[in-house]
This record gives structure tokens, sequence and C-alpha cells, in this order.
């Protein structure tokens, strides 16, 4: 099956999931959720099964990028990340129904919830076309429906005001950062004469090429995208959207957003990186960038007492690492070998198991505490042991410890800046990695050394669903798989 | 599957059966009573004349990653002298461990997370100690991690043990990203083609593809540092006492008994053969600091007014020596910080068991609450004793057998005059007299003089308890009377490492 109609069945399956929640008398709306998990976990199935077309020039694919395994990778996070996402939201429906749900009479005493199962299938279509786009008007269409999509996700609990808070900020941001992204591209049509990647790489090559209008799309692409993938200086909106959005939302922005984010950015940084008059001060701009991030990032994470804000900073202090290792690019881009866009996709692959591990186990135990403050995690341990470990595993990986496998996303970072040199960032990366270490254990430590607090009903666990501890257990496992054998996930980007 | 391999995973998979509900001592006890079985078998088998430090036995490797731009890292082990040592010491530390930790009904909380802890810390030494791949060797260190943090903060001793917990958590991982960073720099300065130690050794002294002279400054000191703050050397030890002290009494065994040489393990395992010139740039400062660690330290120790302190700051006291075998760089010197690493070991474990029972029999371990407990407890009296002559480096035991080698290896390459080496040799003598006023000064105030009304009436050691502590009290005099027992593994190894480096 050639590999573009990938997106074309995640889309019908969403529209599928409209038209039953519409024209289907259901009793548990939940169903449409099952649905769309079946078929996503089809659609991951048939990722490696696809055939790529020997070349897409000049026919009606021709936005889409051919033979490219790093596309097929991030096409999989894509999937695996709104899988979890549906399995996350469906656990959390009370809540959405309990935000959202219309006083009229006759309505469904689960209305409202349909759409929200539904709207991330067209999200993580968006964000597959993403990972194939080649050229300046795919990447832009791709990223408005994925961005657009989330803006009505974000807001979605529209009973609570801090949801529609969160969505507007997100609107007038995002609305702002897409002005810039367009106006870059502008720029880099008028220099370059082509929308086409490939041939934007080329001019960018040529010896002749105007230096200072590129770098001047370059600062305007830069900047749209350092907002995506919450890079600081344009992180700002990154805490108090996570904290707004509903826990599975967070979940999605934080994972499949910042890897699509990511993948465009490395396709949008290669013609820079690759062309000599360029190159010194795109590596500079990105080493600034990603110094401050990672400062930014893991200072800013040491005094949360919200652990979707404290994973917020913690998402801004990880985009500084994967920014390091862009900084970090050789100037004769690799292809195969363990350059920056593999690291890079290594690093996001371990970074979406740990951080969706994260957000299952928050939003498991929102259901019963109507908190997300560290204080409703103390003494977890002692009421819902696996719960309690579970997200220690999670933490420690997010931390760097070895044998998980958020270490070796580290581990290939630092690898690649003691390569080229980068002494400064290797020093602000060690500090900030340090720095997480403390706010990684701060949850450990109230889950396991301080005592609940007296006021919750019972010492009784809380109750997990089925699914959800699958979905637990598979990624436990695949942490330590991935921390013992990172070739997992290498073998995959071969 | 090799039999080092066995031995490496058994603690782990253990560790990982009693998470998944098996019964917690029975098992944690039985694996680590295999693991020395085991052990004791290898160095049995073990072949003592072959020479060279690269020359290692029972290997094995796995590879586990092999893409383009990376080079090999494989699940690898292997065996040589120093290895092996420190495997024993390892296998004899944990059963004594596991065995003086409380029963299952005793423990406060999870027993299940308590003895899964106790395996995780040390199995993740026993596989550092084995590995001969540089990431394995790092990444089985770094297991222990986490499980010594839960153990203090869950079943720690005393007020401020989360603060303890957290301290010695945050302060042994910025020592390891230090390391990390080093071990990545010597790796790339030396041609990023292999993590395999033998073969970067192999590459290190070959004078076409060695480290430039001042790259090596650079990475022995990040080495150094990074190692210096897992061995807790001055001025990088404030965690270790009062994690020491705060710990319970099986994590106080292995880390200070076991997982602390994993420091020192490095700087002769990794940063002398990779970075011999750097090590040569930094010898005064390391001498100034062993010295910070010897004397500042031993003064602290006898400062202390509690047991659990004071053996805290003792064994980072003890470092000291070891580092000054290290900076004597020969023969005698290595060979006698080798046998002081496991020798130190044992007796700082003997320690702390005898400690942990004193404390739940009296309820305290401060020196004014207690006195005269020779009378009472005559078995814990005399097996202290015992223990405390151990850790002054009295002969007939194994730190004095360690200690005589690291101090003639200060004088062995002297030249026509006292050099800075030699000063520090002679200072460093004034150690010993300051571990001898400490160690004599707590056995009095605890075993001898008036006894305060205060304390109750108690039983002496059990069978239960006796048994642990003459294992390790065994061990110590044995090799005290005859130290060729661990010389015979230590010697060769350390001859072919002046073999390679030489050539």
């Amino acid at each position: 099956m050639p590999v573009y109609y990938l997106e074309i069945i995640v889309v019908a399956l969403g529209l599928l999931m409209l038209m039953i929640d519409a024209f289907v008398k259901l009793k548990d709306k939940r169903a449409i959720a099952w649905i769309g998990m079946l078929g996503l976990g089809a659609v991951f199935l048939l990722l490696f099964r696809v055939e790529w077309p020997e070349s897409t020039d000049g026919s009606f694919w021709q936005f889409y990028k051919a033979g490219d395994q790093l596309s097929l990778y991030f096409k999989g996070i894509a999937v695996l990340t709104t899988l979890i996402v549906l399995i996350m939201a469906a656990d959390y429906s009370p809540i959405i129904v309990a935000q959202t749900a219309d006083p009229e009479p006759g309505a469904h005493r689960q209305a409202g919830l349909g759409e929200f199962f539904a709207l991330p299938m067209f999200t993580c279509a968006g964000l597959m076309w993403m990972a194939s786009a080649n050229n300046l008007v795919s990447i832009f269409v791709s990223l408005e429906t994925v961005t657009i999509s989330f803006y009505i996700l974000v807001a979605y609990l529209r009973r609570n005001v801090g949801s529609i808070e969160a969505g507007v900020k997100y609107l007038i941001l995002g609305a702002l950062s897409t002005g810039f992204l367009v106006y870059g591209f502008a720029w880099l049509f008028g220099i370059t004469g082509s929308m086409d990647l490939g041939e934007i790489a080329t001019a960018l090559a040529a010896p002749d090429v105007n230096a200072t209008a590129a770098l001047f799309s370059f600062a305007l692409i830069l900047v749209a995208i350092a907002f995506k993938i919450g890079a600081v200086p344009f992180h700002f909106w990154i805490p108090d959207v996570y904290q707004g959005a509903p826990t599975p939302i967070t979940a999605f922005l934080s994972v499949g957003s910042k890897a699509a984010g990511f993948i465009v950015f490395l396709r949008l940084v290669g013609p820079f990186l690759g062309s000599p008059a360029l190159v010194g001060k795109v590596t500079l701009v990105l080493g600034v960038l990603a110094g401050l991030t990672i400062i930014v990032g893991n200072f800013s994470a040491l005094p949360q007492k919200n652990f979707k804000r404290l994973l917020a900073y913690s998402s801004i202090a990880h985009a500084g690492f994967l920014l390091l290792a862009l900084a970090s690019a050789p100037i004769v881009a690799r292809e195969n070998a363990l350059g920056p866009a593999t690291v890079i996709a290594f690093y996001l692959g371990a970074y979406l198991l740990m951080t969706l591990l994260a957000f299952l186990v928050m939003s498991t135990i929102r259901q019963r505490v109507v908190s997300e403050e560290l204080d409703a995690y103390r003494g977890l341990f002692k009421t819902s042991p696996f719960l309690a470990v579970t997200l220690l595993i999670a933490m420690a990986s997010l931390a760097g410890v070895p044998l998980t496998a958020g270490f070796w996303g580290k581990f290939f970072v630092l690898k690649l800046a003691v390569e080229q040199e980068q002494w400064l960032l290797l020093v602000i990366g060690i500090v900030g990695a340090a720095a997480g270490f403390y706010y990684y254990l701060k949850i450990a430590v109230s889950m396991f050394f301080e005592s609940a607090p007296t006021t919750t009903e019972g010492d009784t666990a809380f109750p997990v669903a089925v699914l959800t501890r699958i979905a637990m257990i598979a990624l436990t496992v695949l942490i330590f798989a991935v921390g013992i054998y990172p070739n997992l996930i290498l073998g995959l980007l071969q | 599957m090799s039999i080092i391999e066995i031995i490496v995973l058994l603690p782990l998979l253990a560790a990982l059966a009693i998470a998944l509900g098996a019964p917690a001592r029975f098992l944690a006890f039985g694996s680590s009573v295999a693991v020395l079985v085991l052990s004791l078998y290898t160095a049995f088998k073990f072949r003592t004349n072959v020479e060279g430090l690269g020359a290692l036995q029972f290997e094995s490797s796995r590879p586990l990653i092999n893409i383009d731009g990376m080079p090999d890292i494989s699940l690898g082990f292997g065996l040589d002298g120093i290895s092996l040592v420190l495997l024993l010491l390892s296998a004899i530390v944990m059963v004594a461990a596991i065995w003086v930790s409380p029963k299952e009904s005793d423990i406060k909380g999870s027993a299940r997370l308590y003895y899964l802890s106790l395996l995780l810390i040390g199995g993740g030494a026993i596989g550092a100690f084995c590995s001969t791949d540089l990431f394995f060797l790092y990444a089985f260190h770094e297991l222990a991690l986490i499980p010594t943090f839960l153990m203090i903060g869950l079943f720690g001793r005393g007020e401020d043990r989360v603060r303890v917990a957290w301290t010695i958590t945050i302060y042994l991982s910025v020592g390891s990203l230090i390391l990390l960073v080093g071990l990545l720099m010597a790796v790339v300065a030396l041609g990023g083609s292999t993590f395999n130690i033998a073969d970067l050794i192999a590459l290190a002294n070959n004078p076409d593809t060695s480290i430039p002279a001042d790259q090596q400054g650079w990475i022995y000191l990040l080495l150094l540092v990074g190692f210096g703050i897992l061995v807790s050397l001055f001025p990088f030890h404030s965690w270790a006492a009062p994690a020491y002290s705060q710990a319970p009494i099986p994590v106080a065994m292995l880390h200070a008994g076991v997982l602390k040489k994993f420091g020192v393990y490095g700087l002769i395992r990794i940063a002398l053969p990779l970075a011999p010139a750097g090590a040569e740039k930094w010898l005064h400062l390391v001498l100034i600091l062993l010295l910070g660690n010897i004397i500042y330290i031993g003064l602290v120790t006898i400062a202390q007014k509690r047991l659990d302190r004071m053996l805290g700051y003792s064994s980072v006291m003890h470092m000291g020596y070891i580092f000054l075998g290290i900076a004597a760089g020969n023969v005698l010197g290595l060979s006698g910080a080798v046998m002081l690493m496991f020798a130190h070991g044992i007796s700082i474990a003997l320690l702390f068991a005898l400690a942990g029972n004193i404390r739940e029999s009296f309820g305290t371990l401060e020196f004014n609450k207690l006195g005269g407990l020779a009378g009472k407890v005559p078995r814990l009296g005399l097996l202290f004793g015992f223990a405390a002559f151990a850790s002054a480096g009295l002969p007939g035991f194994a730190n004095f057998a360690a200690e005589i080698n690291i101090f003639f290896g200060g004088f062995a390459n002297m030249g026509d005059s006292l050099g800075w080496l030699q000063w520090a040799t002679i200072i460093a003598l004034w150690g010993v007299v300051i571990s001898a006023v400490y160690m004599l000064r707590a056995y009095r105030s605890l075993f001898f003089g008036p006894e305060p009304t205060t304390l109750k009436g108690v039983r002496d050691l059990t069978w239960a308890t006796r048994l642990p502590v003459l294992l390790l009290l065994i061990t110590l005099m044995s090799v005290g009377f005859v130290p060729e027992l661990l010389n015979q593994f230590i010697r060769p190894a350390i001859d072919g490492f002046f073999l390679v480096t030489a050539g």
C-alpha cells in the first residue's frame, strides 16, 4: 500500500467517528474512542508494511517527501501518541462531561464527548503530513491543520475558565507565530524562487546567495518554529496552556506537537545548515537558543508546585537539549550516521515513552483528586504503589538515569556536543541536567517520603482502568527495553 | 552464558522477581549467597599466571548498539585481578548486608522495596566492576542511585533523612554527569571508535593515537572530579558522612563498603591508563586533596560525638590512603590501593553492622549516653574491638597489609631527596595515629567506663547477627595473615598494567 494512504485512512477514521457520534445512538460514547484506538492500532501496524513510491515528482503527491525513513518514524510517533491520548481521553471523559454538560433537557448525558475523541484524529493526520512535507506550502497547510485542531481541543472545557483562557492564549500567540512563518516563507521564496525544500537547499548553497536576506528569512522562520517547540524566549505560553488544557490534550501538545515541530525544524534548518555562507551564523543562533532554553526551562521548573506546570517546564528543558543536538550539527550533514537528525528522532521517541507515562498517571489521579498540585501526590506510594512506582520510573527516565530510555537521549546529545567541541553549551547542559534531578525527584519525595493528606477519602488505591494499566505497563517495559537495548529505536531509523 | 553474566544478572533478576511478588528476604538472601559461591568459584578457577591488565578472563560480549557514526557498545563482562578482588568484596558484603537486614515483618513499610533496593545497589556495583565496556561500567554504577535515594528516605534513621537522601542523590548525579562528559571526551579524543576499555587502553598507549597532553590534562581533571565526588575525595566529601549515618545499616554497609570503591576503581582502570600525562600534571593537586582527606577529615572524625557519624567520616578519611597509593603510581602503591579497597570495604561494613546492632539494642549511638557495654554484651564488645583494630590498621588484619604497601610505595621510586610524594606520605603516616585515636576513644567510651543508668538490660549478639559479622571478620583476618590470598590476583594485574603503559 502506498504510504500516502495512511493519512487518508486516519482522516476517514476521524470522519467515521464523527458520523457515529451524530447518527448512532450510543449508550456510552466512549465506544467512539475505542473505535479510534482500534483504527490507530491498525494504522500503526500498517506503518511497517507500506511501500514507497520511487519519486513523487510531477504526480499529485508531489508535496509528499518520498523514500524517507525518518518521516515514517515520525508518523509512528504521531500515531502512537494519539492512541495513548485516546486511552487517556476515555478515562478523562467524566471530567469532560462535567465541564461541558448542557443543561438542556433531552440531551445525551455525554453530549459533546464524541468530538473530543474525533478531533485528535485530525490532529494526528496533520502531524503525519508534517512528517512528510517537503515543500513550504505543504509544511504550512499541515502545520495549520494541527494547530487549528489544537485550538479547539485546548479550549474544550467550556465551563472551565482556565481552559478557555488557555485556548485564547494559544490562539493569539499561535496566530502571531503563523504570521511570522508565512512572512519568513515569503522571503525564502523571494530569495530562492522555489517552494520545494530540495531546490531551496541548492539555491542557498550557491556561493552568490544573498546572505542578509536569507538570514532574515531564517530569523522569521525560527521565531515561528521556536514558538511551536517552546524554545526560550518564545516559551511563555507553554506553562499556562499546559496547565489550562485538559490533561490528555496537554500530553498531546507536549509530545505530538513537539515532535512534529522538530521534524519541520529539521527540514527547514537543513538547507540553511547546508549553506557554507550561512552555517556559522545559523549555528551560533541555534546555540544561543539552546543554551537559553536549557537554562530557563530547568531553572523555572525548580520552584514549581503544580505537577502540570512542572512537566511544562520540563518539556521546555527537553526542547533545549534537542536544540543542543541541532546546534552541534556537523557542517557536513551526515545522512545515515548518528547525526543530529537521528539523535533528535531518538530523543523524541524516548521522550514520548516517559512523558506519556507521566501523563497517564497524572490523568488517573486527576479523576479522583481535583488537583494537579504536587501535594495531591503525597503518600501515593502507600495508597497506590503501582502508580507511584510507575511515575517514579517515568521521572527517573526524564531525569536521565542510565538504563532507562531517557538516558540514551541525553547521552547522544552530549556526545554530539563533545564531538563538535561545544564546551560552553556542554557546561550549560550539565548544569541543566543536574537541576533536572532535583525537580524530578521532588515528586518522588512527595510520593514516597511524605504521608498522605488525611482529607482524602480513605486509604484506598486509585482505580486504574484496564486499558490504562496495559498502556502504563507497556510504556514502562519499553522505557527499560530501550534503555538497555537502544537499537529498538535506532533500528527504526536506519 | 558466561559465569560472569550469571553473577551480574542474578541479583537483578532476583530484584525483578521480588518486584513481581516473590518472597523477598528468601530470594534476596538466596541470590546473594549464590553470587558469593559463584564468585568464589571464579576466584578458584582464575589463572594467576596470565599477565597484563588487558588480559581478561571469563570474557563475554554481546553487541548492543552498532550503527554508523557510533562506536559499538556491547554488554561485555570479564575479570582481571583487580576486578576479581572487587567482585569478591561486593559478594561478601552483599551477603552480610542482606543477612543483617531486619526480617520482613520488622520492616516498617514495603519489605519488597527494601530487599529489591539492596539487590539493585549490590548488583549495580557487581555489574560495574565486571564490565569491560565503558558505557556499562558507568551505567551499572548508576543503577544504585534511585534505590539508595528511596532506602535513605523511606527506611533511614533520623529526622532529616529526606534532606540527606536528596543531597546524596543530587551530589552523586552531578558527579556522574561530570564523569560522563569526561568519559565521552576521552572516547572522542581516542578516535571515537570504541567503548571497549581494553581497546581504549591499547589506543591510549600507542603513541600515534594517544591523547595530546594538554587534552589529557582536561580529561583527567574531569575524571578526577567525577570519580572524586563518587569516592568522597576532599573537598567533595560532604555528602558521605550524613548519608551513611542516616542510611539503613545494610545500605551504609553496601555504599561505604562497596559502591564508593567504584570511584577509585575507575581512576585506576580508566583515568590512569587513558590519561597518564594528565595524572602527572595534577599529581600535586591530588596529593593536597588526599592529605585533606587523611588529616583534615581525620581530625573531624575525632570530633564526632556519635558512632555512626564517626564511622561515616572515618570511611571518608580512609579514601585518602587509597588515593595515596594511586598517586604513588608504582606496583607497590597500586597493589596496596587495591588491597585497601578490599580491606576497607570489609572492615567498614563490619563496623556498620556492629553499630547497627548497638543502636538496635540500646536505642542510641551517642558516646556520652553509652558506656560500660563490655560487661553487658561481651561478645559484641570483643567483635567490635577486632573491627576497630582492623580499621586502625593493626597488623594481622588486611588493612595493615594494604596500608604498609601504600606507605612503602610512596618511597619506592624516591630520588636523591624527598619529593612531594614522600612528604605527603610522611604526613599521611600521622593519619594512622589519628585513626588509632578515634577508634580507641570510641571503643573506650562505648565498652568501658561508667555505665549510664539510663541503659536497660539487653541481649548480646544472637547467632543470626553473629554469623554475618564473623564472615566479615574471618575474611579480614585471613587476608591479613595471608595477603597472598588476594595478592596473587592483584600483582599480575598491576604488573601487566605497567607492562602495557611502559610499552
